[in-house]
């Protein structure tokens, strides 16, 4: 049976490249890179080029980098280290609701030890408003913290203006970039970010391993302590081999990102237009232009995200839902909710997310598939009748953002791209 | 995540659609909660003679959904009023802990749809002596309590 993966925001197979080259350091040479021996040394000079590589990435300086165990680790040591160091300074940090859980979960944990938190909300397509951060900035801000990219909708925020707002007040600016980084082009001082968490195996690195771009000038506490690894910002003993690969993951990236961008957003675009096309009741979910060119989010009216995976799933096809079912809780994804979409809405979610891999003929393939898969749950669903008359309206949180009559909106969308879904919806 | 029976059921639902008339019908869940089950029975003679699901939901909703057709099919009334989500569940081979309480309602679906026919049919012969104010299936509400309930 054919198998198309269409969840790369998820994680990426590394590239047999980055596989070979970090071989070497997982056998022969396996010294420590702190040790001052042939064996240690041959590890240290490759962890430098992988540390200017991995800067050149995102036009930092090797310096730096301060590799981490993945992301939500590079998450974690900007917000909590910044904190500590504003500890008796500043105590308030900005953030949104549409952030991965590394970051929510890490901002609401600071509230125990005394700070205050903002979380902002976003419109329709999941932006914030830089107006919203300008609001809610005070002289004891330390940080505002909003992800580059939405790892569910794909929706790309606009950083630069936010951090030069965070800078008016002598604010760090923190951006999780992990489902950016190598996938559009990055530049830490175009940007004008202080900090930047990024993991290699969002771009065919391997896992458990990320990076934490700090600027220079900025000191913010060690989230591990021990060793003076790192200069001192990250203890414990490198992971060479990991580090190897991310630093050949970020070159190879690096080479192939203008030619790779824009094969995927073709790619993305064709998908995006064949599944609302060809399938009715359907809405786009994030921004229709400001949006990583690999993320698909649409949601199917009248049937359930899980049971869309499974049948998806069965015809070889993997990808991921925002519906409750498929997150172990009870509540569907909270980007969507935020985004102001109603919970039937949401829990018919399905992200499919392309990769290098993926090929016209996967797309096509897809679009074979899926419009007989939501046929056939929605003639076993009870919300759904072909007469076109709403079964659940009585039901219904939101009946105003009913789908069914066509007149799609968007709750908080700009008039423009109502519009434009309403059509697409047919 | 689920059992060969769950996917079986899941990807080859029985008894799928509505009755033309039927003599019952029970609605649980809401689409806030993700799920939604409505169940129609026939009922002759005190027996279940057909029945028909159509469901909203994911694997485990749709497969316990068809399950319960299955077990209630040609069972007299007080008998399906007996069958129990858990043993719904258990005929297809367990589910999930997290799918046990939010997406395991078919039964009680059933059961209103019983419920729904003795109001219907007050006083008639058939309906066993049973009092319809007597069947009452768990408040909706408990889906969000699920996790407390684990």
């Amino acid at each position: 049976m054919r198998r198309v993966y269409l969840d790369h925001a998820a994680t990426t197979p590394v590239r047999p490249e980055v596989f070979e080259a970090m071989i070497p350091y997982l056998t022969e040479r396996f010294g420590n890179p702190s040790s001052i021996h042939s064996f240690g040394r041959e590890a240290r000079m490759e962890l430098d080029r992988a540390r200017e590589r991995t800067a050149a990435l995102i036009g930092a300086q090797p310096e730096e980098i301060v590799f981490t165990g993945g992301g939500s680790e590079a998450d974690n040591h900007a917000i909590r280290g910044a904190a500590m160091t504003a500890l008796g300074k500043r105590n308030h940090i900005i953030t949104s609701a549409i952030e991965h859980h590394a970051v929510l979960d890490t901002v609401n944990s600071l509230k125990a030890l005394g700070f205050d938190v903002t979380v902002l909300p976003v419109n329709g397509y999941g932006l914030v408003d830089p107006a919203d951060v300008r609001a809610s900035m005070t002289d004891r801000t330390f940080m505002v913290s909003i992800m580059h990219a939405n790892n569910e909708v794909g929706t790309v925020q606009p950083i630069r203006e936010i951090a030069a707002i965070a800078h008016e007040r002598g604010a760090l600016m923190h951006t999780d970039a992990v489902q950016s980084v190598g996938h559009l082009d990055i530049d830490v001082n175009e940007l004008g970010v202080d900090l930047l968490s990024m993991a290699a195996h969002k771009f065919y690195g391997p896992k458990g391993v990320g990076a934490l771009y700090i600027r220079k000038g900025v000191r913010i506490s060690p989230l591990i302590t021990g060793g003076g690894q790192e200069r001192k910002r990250r203890a414990g003993t490198e992971n060479t081999a990991g580090i190897v690969g991310m630093g050949v993951a970020a070159e190879l990236a690096m080479a192939e990102l203008d030619l790779e961008r824009a094969r995927e957003t073709a790619l993305r675009d064709r998908l995006i237009a064949g599944l609302l096309s060809t399938i009715p009741h359907t809405m786009l979910n994030g921004h229709p232009t400001m949006r990583l060119p690999n993320n698909v989010n649409i949601s199917y009216m009248y049937v359930e995200g899980e049971s869309l995976l499974l049948n998806l799933d069965m015809a070889g096809i993997a990808a991921s839902s925002g519906s409750a079912c498929t997150s172990g809780s009870l509540e569907p994804s909270h980007v969507l909710m935020a985004m102001g979409i109603s919970h039937e809405v949401a829990h018919g979610s399905v992200r499919m997310s392309i990769g290098r891999g993926t090929t016209e003929e996967d797309v096509d393939y897809v679009l074979g598939v899926m419009p007989r898969i939501v046929e056939k749950l929605r003639s076993m669903s009870p919300t759904y009748d072909k007469k076109g008359e709403c079964c659940i309206k009585d039901l219904c949180a939101n009946p105003q953002d009913c789908m069914r009559a066509g007149g799609a909106s968007a709750p908080n969308a700009p008039a423009s791209v109502s519009a434009s879904m309403g059509q697409a919806m047919r | 995540m689920y059992s060969d029976k769950v996917m079986d059921h899941f990807s080859n639902p029985r008894n799928v659609g509505d009755l033309d008339n039927p003599d019952g019908v029970g609605q649980v869940g809401n689409p806030v909660c993700g799920d939604i089950m409505r169940m129609a029975i026939a009922v002759k003679d005190g027996v279940i003679t057909d029945i028909k699901f159509k469901t909203f939901g994911c694997g485990a909703a749709i497969a316990t959904s068809s399950m319960v057709t299955e077990l209630a099919r040609g069972k007299t009334l007080q008998e399906a009023l007996e069958l129990s989500n858990k043993a719904v569940a258990e005929a297809l081979g367990g589910l999930p802990p997290v799918k046990m309480h939010c997406s395991n309602l078919a039964a009680d679906a059933l059961h209103l749809a019983i419920k729904d026919y003795l109001e219907r049919n007050a006083g008639a012969a058939d309906g066993a002596g049973i009092d319809p104010a007597s069947i009452k299936v768990e408040d909706d509400d408990h889906h969000h309590d699920a996790d407390t309930a684990e």
